[in-house]
């Protein structure tokens, strides 16, 4: 049974110490919530799948030094068909781009040659046969390209193809219905129709920002070897000699033609390399907030500690009058916990429009999505009982206080 | 009297260590987490060329029209097409100007054992060096006449000369650049303004620094496609000279405009320049230029990351809470003391002394938490480069101006969230201190 009329009064006479510590409470739960919002944000981002068969990967970013984009065609085809031999490669291409490289081709896609606006934003992955099988790309409807369909073709002069693959998100936003498979479409400004040969499950567009993020999952795959001065080249080794591979294949290709460059630093890595380095600002922005939201509750339970044993000391003489009177060392107890309740539940109520209020300005400010009330739930919980844990301890110090203290004069 | 205080405050801190620990770990952690963001927002935010940011402008044309424009906040396009960056070269407006893209370009050194390399590499014109303060350490920038010309010369990087020249005076020596040969005109001493306010458009504005410059007429000659973002809102169609020659925008451009009155004859001459290419039938639409400065133009472009913000905001809360916190604490330490502010009031203190007393207090406990938050914001900025990119993250540093800005913030803060507690244990009674006692 709660005595709140008591507490209340009680209160009264400590306005300052009530006011701060619903204060503390009331600021911490508006900055925890968004922190934990901007925590779970970040790790869904990060956990958002490429597609890719992302183990056994090998990325070489190689650069032609010296060689005009027509002539690189023959280099670019002996480089993958050198690879492919390679002891320890499973399949290799020339690509432009691939999941989460930073940078690729983008374009829209009509579904009728007459469409002045395009029906759905995509981006471009342009290589041969082997493009699929390198990437670990899952077929769920119609055919691979055959051989015959591959062509060389300039970077600065793509043409349209006669078929393409598509991923299975682009096919939806093209037809809802689900009948891609076999239609014709318009890549770009083409008047020329590309058929579609076949749906991939999923692959993920080169970029990570969040302008591309309403397309994330729109791929159309070219049967085209880009003649062009810096290409990619994918590797999937076999099991277990993706470190092999690393150190070989570069070896092998400077043999082959030494007028090439691959960068310094990032040259040479396996895909999983590159996905920690592109999700390093997100997983570091989620530790930080995390840091600081442990931190953040520390403090807030140690201030409620510090508060609440001081008032308890200032009322040793009451309780003893009150254990005198006959109250239980429960009732003490309960007390304490109750006052800490009322004081919690004020500051909960105004942090939780503080959460809500702080987020709608970080809208507005930054391109963040609207905070989930069940964050604000959470808070508000996790908050209540961290305010009873804190207070736990001071409260069972008063519930020790012998009712003779009411007859000592200090 | 100071010496007293202080010493009496100490003894007072010492009385309860636990609440004393507290207090400045609370403090600490609020002041370094401040602070460790502030170092990050602070390297970004700087401004890269503070003598001439107010006389170097991006001017901004619209070539694409209200549809495309409506789809980025009714902003024109980032960056020009060629046949606007040409027009504005040739009409020479400005005290000096230059278009700038970056451009894919290794190095074959002449020694064979040596392996080709890439360097970041801009195609500009001769104007960018003196418009930009470009440091150089031998030679200079090539001339006006040899952009006309086309010339095959380059100015190459201290880092590039170190490692090419062995650091001795190559100025007029040649380099091997995609397999051309190009002559040294200049090296570039030590030069990385960052953020790299030239090209945030192609870069995140904090990029390794360009070790080689060569003219920007070349690099056309050579059909040199951009390094960097090329953005069309229709096909271009096959091939270098249709792809010049369409409305794909990916060339940068500045101008320098000395004063005011420079700028807005600038600007009217660009509102001239549109209504010139409605006239001809190129822009279909009413005129939508910008000409922005350095400082607004990083701010355009978005230069600070939205994450060091975003952080600094957040640490900031912290530091308030924890200042909260703060006030309870000492609310709480001080007003334990009652019964001794009682005796010294009864012996004749003033409220004066009392509040200086406690402040002087404060102020110990804020100088603690200080040297804490000191500490902790030499972890917090090592710990950076796990949030941010090596390059902002090379920027984040404990310097001197930071380390007194800490300590300043603690001491600050702590005063100041003790004035309440001060004025509250200045209010207590002498009499009714010594009879409750």
């Amino acid at each position: 049974m709660l005595h709140i009329k008591p507490i209340l009064v009680a209160l009264k006479r400590h306005k300052a110490g009530t006011i701060l510590i619903a204060m503390q409470i009331a600021l911490t739960l508006a900055i925890v919530c968004n922190a934990l919002f901007i925590i779970d944000q970040r790790l869904d981002r990060i956990a958002r799948p490429t597609g890719l068969d992302e183990s056994n990967l090998v990325i070489i970013r190689n650069r032609w030094v010296g060689v005009t984009d027509e002539a690189t065609g023959p280099l670019i085809h002996g480089d993958v068909q050198a690879l492919r031999q390679l002891p320890g490669v499973q399949d290799a291409i020339s690509i432009n781009s691939y999941p989460l490289a930073g940078g690729g081709w983008s374009t829209g896609v009509r579904v009728n040659v007459d469409d002045k606006k395009s029906k759905a934003h995509t981006t471009l992955y342009f290589s041969d046969e082997h493009m699929l099988p390198t990437m670990g790309a899952r077929l769920i409807a119609g055919r691979n390209f055959t051989p015959d369909e591959v062509t060389d073709a300039k970077a600065n002069a793509v043409d349209t193809p006669a078929v393409i693959i598509i991923t299975k998100a682009l096919a939806h936003d093209l037809f809802p219905d689900g009948s891609a498979l076999g239609k014709s479409v318009y890549v770009s400004d083409t008047k020329k129709p590309s058929t579609i040969v076949g749906i991939v499950e999923r692959m993920q567009v080169p970029w990570n920002s969040s302008w591309a993020d309403a397309w994330a999952e729109n791929a159309v795959f070219q049967p085209y070897v880009l003649m062009y001065s810096g290409n990619v080249l994918l590797i999937r080794t076999k099991p277990g000699q993706q470190d092999a591979v690393m150190k070989s294949a570069p070896e092998m290709l400077f043999k082959l033609n030494r007028m090439r460059v691959f960068p310094k630093e990032n040259g040479v890595r396996t895909f999983a390399n590159q996905r920690e380095s592109i999700y390093k600002r997100d997983r570091g922005m989620a530790i930080l907030m995390g840091v600081v939201c442990l931190v953040l509750l520390g403090i807030t339970a140690a201030g409620i500690v510090g508060l609440t044993s001081f008032w308890v000391g200032q009322r040793r003489k009451q309780i003893g009058v009150r254990r005198a009177l006959g109250a239980t060392k429960r009732d003490i107890l309960s007390y304490f916990l109750t006052e800490n309740l009322l004081i919690g539940t004020v500051g909960v109520l105004i942090g939780a429009l503080m959460a809500i209020g702080m987020n709608l300005w970080l809208v507005t400010q930054f391109e963040m999505a609207r905070l989930s009330l069940a964050y604000v739930a959470i808070g508000v919980v996790a908050l209540l009982l961290l305010g009873q844990g804190a207070v736990l301890a001071p409260a069972m110090r008063a519930s020790r206080v012998q009712p003779v203290e009411a007859t000592r004069s200090v | 009297m100071f010496a007293y205080y202080l010493q009496l405050g100490l003894r007072s801190l010492r009385k309860n260590p636990l609440l004393t620990v507290l207090m400045v770990m609370a403090i600490g952690c609020g002041v370094a987490a401040s602070m460790t963001t502030y170092s990050v927002f602070r390297a970004t935010s700087n401004n890269p060329i503070p003598n001439k940011s107010s006389q170097l402008y991006v001017p901004q044309i619209d070539n694409w029209g209200p549809e495309e424009a409506a789809e980025n906040k009714g902003e024109p396009p980032s960056s020009l097409s060629y046949t606007d960056a040409i027009n504005l070269m040739r009409d020479k407006r400005a005290k000096r100007q230059t278009a700038l893209y970056p451009v894919a370009l290794s190095i074959v050194p002449d020694d064979m054992n040596m392996l080709p390399f890439r360097e970041n590499s801009y195609a500009v014109y001769a104007d960018a060096f003196p418009m930009f303060d470009v440091p150089f350490l031998f030679g200079g920038g090539w001339t006006a006449s040899e952009d006309n010309a086309h010339a095959a010369v380059a100015v190459i990087g201290r880092e590039l000369n170190d490692k090419l020249f062995h650091g001795a005076n190559s100025v007029g020596r040649e380099i091997n650049l995609n397999g051309r040969t190009y002559r040294i005109t200049g090296v570039m001493d030590t030069w990385n303004p960052e953020p790299m306010f030239y090209d945030p458009v192609n870069t995140n504005a904090f990029a390794d620094p360009t070790e080689v410059f060569i003219p920007y007429t070349r690099a056309i000659e050579l059909e040199m496609p951009t390094f960097g973002n090329n953005n069309c809102n229709k096909d271009p169609g096959n091939g270098w000279d249709s792809w010049v020659h369409s409305e794909c925008v990916w060339t940068g451009f500045w101008v320098e405009l000395p004063t005011k009155a420079d700028a807005d004859a600038y600007r009217r001459y660009l509102d001239g320049y549109v209504a010139e290419q409605q006239r001809s039938g190129r822009f279909k639409w009413p005129k939508n230029n910008r000409l922005r400065n350095v400082t607004e133009w990083l701010d355009f472009q978005k230069v600070v990351p939205q994450e060091a913000k975003v952080s600094l905001l957040v640490s900031m809360g912290f530091l308030l809470i924890c200042l909260v916190n703060t006030v309870g604490l000492l609310l709480a330490k001080f007003m334990r003391r009652a019964p001794e502010i009682g005796v010294r009031r009864a012996l004749g203190a003033s409220r004066k002394e009392i509040y200086t007393q406690f402040l002087i207090e404060a102020g110990a406990v804020g100088l603690a938490g200080g040297v804490v938050g000191l500490l902790l914001t030499g972890v917090g900025v090592i710990g950076v480069s796990l949030v941010f990119d090596p390059q902002i993250a090379r920027l984040a540093e404990l310097d001197t101006s930071l380390v007194a800005l800490t300590l300043l913030v603690a001491v600050l803060a702590t005063v100041l969230a003790a004035f309440y507690p001060t004025w509250r244990a200045a209010q207590v009674q002498p009499a009714w201190q010594l009879k409750s006692n």
